[in-house]
């Protein structure tokens, strides 16, 4: 899989779409720390997981690739759907790096701290550059991408090619 | 304590909004999406937790993260189920698998570490 960084999408995000996804991370860090206090750290433990964010970040996401094929005077619903289903594709094998980064703080942080947060991080780019990179999210969603086919060029070689790959 | 609490609010929006940001301008997008699962609040909790309750606590918080964090690799299986097969609005389904999240975690959790 070949990744890219495109920094125009940055343009496409309002500052309100930055300001609530701060609030909701502020929202919650302080709330897993009170769960911690109140239930203790098991339950605590729990919603360092907790998806919180994902709603707000999926929404953003099928709401400008929405956007998007509207502006070439298309309808984007499904595209936009498709876009965030992607998007939760990825998330899963994401989840396999929040667990490697939660275990390498269980085993390592009793020892070393500063240790168990890098190789925490570590373990974390890791896991996203092995499965990530190798293109597992996209075989571990492999007929649901063939259907979407957000990843790839669309197959088009008419006059409206421009127009669809807006 | 409110210091600490708004400590706390500033570290975890000033975390999630990176990884947001990083999320925005990765392509492609199953590759982006990794970033929708990243410890954005344990990277901001934990750090806290280490200095306020020792490092201990913490390690417990990292055991009991690991189930937490296949839990969201389960709702976000059934998250991308719900748009693609039953063509529910991305907000709707997120907010809906929640369960999926909620029974998971609270089931492993009461399963292996009760």
């Amino acid at each position: 899989m070949l990744i890219r960084v495109k920094l125009s999408r940055l343009g496409e995000t309002q500052w309100y779409e930055y300001a609530v996804r701060f609030m909701l991370g502020g929202v919650m860090t302080i709330l897993a720390g009170l769960i911690a206090k109140l239930f203790g750290p098991i339950a605590g433990g729990l919603f360092l997981a907790f998806p919180a964010i994902f709603p707000a970040s999926a929404t953003l996401v099928e709401k400008h690739e929405r956007r998007r094929k509207e502006k070439v005077g298309l309808r984007g619903t499904q595209r936009g759907r498709d876009a965030a289903a992607l998007d939760a594709a990825g998330a899963t094998v994401g989840s396999f790096g929040l667990a490697a980064f939660g275990g390498v703080i269980w085993l390592v942080v009793p020892t070393n701290v500063p240790v168990a947060f890098f190789g925490a991080t570590a373990a974390w780019v890791l896991v996203l550059r092995q499965l990530g990179g190798s293109g597992a999210c996209r075989g571990g969603c492999a007929s649901f991408c063939k259907k979407a086919r957000l990843d790839r060029k669309p197959p088009l070689s008419s006059t409206g090619e421009s127009l669809l790959r807006a | 304590m409110i210091a600490e609490y708004i400590l706390r609010f500033v570290i975890g929006g000033v975390a999630v909004s990176i990884f947001a940001v990083l999320s925005d301008i990765f392509r492609p997008k199953s590759f982006a999406g990794l970033f929708g699962a990243a410890p954005s609040i344990a990277l901001a909790t934990l750090g806290l937790t280490v200095w306020n309750q020792g490092s201990g606590y913490a390690a417990i918080e990292g055991r009991s993260m690991i189930i937490g964090a296949l839990a969201f690799g389960f709702y976000s299986v059934v998250t991308c189920q719900l748009i693609k097969r039953l063509h529910i609005h991305s907000l709707a389904s997120t907010i809906l698998a929640g369960i999926a999240w909620f029974s998971c975690a609270f089931l492993v959790a009461w399963l292996l570490l009760s």
